[in-house]
């Protein structure tokens, strides 16, 4: 339904994306994962047909978005980030005013008001001028208007922010819900509301996708390698030669707290040498006073890998690490 | 093109619900009322209303831009332009919706200056044709700013600016160019004797059906509707 070629785009110099490729088959309901600034809103505004790509190309359910742009618009229900709504307008008004824009007749597009309404709760506001509504609200609102006609794909910009924790939970349902009929590419810079809505994510940082899967294949491929934290008192080079040594440990990285050491030891998957390391440590006459195994979660696997593509790896673990994909 | 219709409509809304609009007409009929007030209404002078319609013309290089900075640049400003361009519009359909409705709302305004024309009628009487072609003037004339308001809004997000660089355009075309025209000689001055707004605007004004001033203004409002599209154009680009 849709598909991306190395797409890239710039702003002036900078480059807001960077080669995104992917694929979105029919009745997906996809994630875009990343921080802000990843480049995710700049590849939604492409396809939507916002504005065009430096390069690369975009197909929105076989149509091109550049060359067949308004045959694009007219299947997709775009919501975009901040909601941009015409304020002086009552939400019927608006409503009615974007059906005529796709061209639906009178009847048809009291047959839709009346089923978005119910979809986006509409009920109550629906003759309330739009600058009286709250920011919840108007996000129902901008829902409403990217389902009015019908559209095959919904491109949905940061569908929850600014959205309180009842209206979020009822917006994720209404989207699982959505995904029956149309094909949805959802964006979020919040990892918990792409793994609760979506069967596939793709996660994004500075324009380039770094990862993509469903929430479990994620999972699996970061149980590959494990962590030890360990927290050891002794001379700082010493501590970390003597323990690259030992079997099974493939990187070491050191930082002083309180005067220890704390350790963070990268292990391959066939070996576990915490056994071996406590060793070493009391071999040495060291002091040991923590040692934990950790499983990496996708929360910390999204912050880790975009914070690292960032460069801001967090200071605490002194230089980055390589994460293997 | 069918949604021009919708587009038109909301424009044409959207306008009479803003306060500027209302500030703009209501300084528009004062200062056209007190230039009838002081030259025609006068005791003892002819009563004719060429003067009226020549002066509204000059506040008109003002009033228009201030009607018309809100067009484009308001829909940039609020974002809204994101909704309007995803939706399967065509970037000519939104510059005719807009200028369709700002002229509408425009006629709305020029029509209320009949009085003025029912009150020579009343106590001097006027040529139906003249009033007429006068107004046919003051349309193709307020086509003419509409265009070139709507050129200057969608140069920017900032409605200040929209509405003074609408204004130094206008002016430029109007009282400018028109100077030029009286103080120059020779081909400058036949030349700029073409295209100046005022010179054109007054054989309307005078009474003469002269089909050289409606090519001037409907082709200089359709040079301003296909900049504004231009614009609107690249604005992706960006």
């Amino acid at each position: 339904m849709i598909q991306v070629q190395n797409l890239t785009k710039f702003y002036g110099q900078r480059k807001a994306i960077d080669g995104i490729s992917f694929h979105i088959h029919e009745g997906e309901i996809v994630g875009f994962l990343g921080p802000n600034g990843a480049g995710k809103t700049t590849t939604l505004r492409i396809l939507t047909c916002y504005m065009p790509a430096s390069s690369g190309s975009a197909r929105v359910g076989g149509f091109d978005v550049f060359t067949q742009s308004l045959d694009v618009r007219r299947i997709i229900g775009y919501l975009p980030e901040n909601v941009p709504l015409y304020v002086h307008m009552r939400v019927r008004e608006y409503l009615d005013f974007r059906a005529r824009l796709h061209g639906l007749s009178r009847d048809a597009r009291l047959a839709s008001i009346k089923r978005v309404t119910e979809l986006a709760w509409l009920g109550e506001f629906i003759d309330r001028p739009i600058h009286q509504l709250s920011k919840g609200m108007r996000q129902r609102v901008g829902l409403a208007d990217a389902l009015l006609h019908d559209p095959k794909v919904l491109i949905l910009d940061e569908p929850t922010v600014g959205l309180d924790p009842t209206q979020i939970r009822e917006t994720r349902n209404l989207i699982r819900k959505l995904g029956e009929r149309h094909t949805i590419l959802l964006s979020s810079h919040i990892l918990p509301e792409v793994e609760a809505t979506c069967h596939r994510t793709i996660i994004v940082s500075n324009g380039r996708i770094v990862a993509s899967g469903s929430p479990e294949e994620l999972k699996e491929r970061i149980r590959g390698g494990s962590r030890l934290i360990a927290e050891v008192s002794g001379p700082s080079g010493d501590v970390t030669g003597a323990l690259k040594s030992i079997g099974g440990v493939k990187k070491v990285e050191s930082a002083s707290v309180n005067g220890w050491n704390r350790l963070l030891i990268e292990t391959t998957k066939e070996r576990d040498p915490r056994e071996d390391i406590v060793k070493v440590v009391t071999q040495r006459g060291w002091s040991l006073r923590e040692i934990r195994l950790e499983h990496g979660s996708l929360e910390e696997f999204f912050v880790e890998i975009t914070a690292r593509q960032a460069g801001l790896g967090r200071e605490d673990e002194g230089s980055t690490r390589e994460v293997s994909l | 093109m069918r949604n021009v219709i919708p587009l038109t409509q909301r424009e044409l809304a959207a306008t009479f619900l803003s306060p500027v609009a209302y500030i703009v007409a209501a300084l528009f009929l004062v200062t056209s009322g007190h230039f009838f007030l002081s030259q025609t209404l006068v005791a003892g002078r002819e009563a004719s209303l060429r003067a009226m319609f020549e002066s509204m013309a000059g506040i008109l290089v003002f009033a228009v831009p201030l009607l018309t900075m809100r067009a484009l640049a308001e829909e940039f400003a609020t974002g809204t332009i994101e909704t309007l361009m995803t939706a399967p519009v065509t970037d000519v359909e939104v510059i005719l919706g807009k200028f369709f409705g700002l002229l509408l709302f425009y006629a709305a305004l020029l029509l209320t200056t009949l009085l003025h024309v029912l009150l020579v009628t009343v106590y001097g009487g006027s040529q139906p044709a003249v009033v007429l072609l006068a107004y046919t003037g003051m349309l193709l004339l307020g086509a003419m700013f509409i265009a070139v308001g709507l050129f200057a809004s969608a140069l920017t997000r900032y409605q200040l600016l929209a509405a003074l660089g609408g204004m130094a355009i206008l002016s430029l075309l109007t009282f400018v160019v028109d100077q030029l025209a009286r103080w120059g000689g020779g081909t400058i001055r036949l030349v700029l004797g073409y295209v100046n707004v005022m010179g054109n605007f007054e054989s309307f004004s005078k009474g003469f059906f002269d089909t050289r001033a409606i090519v001037f203004f409907v082709s200089m409002t359709l040079l301003f509707l296909f900049l504004s599209v231009k614009v609107l154009e690249s604005r992706r680009w960006r």
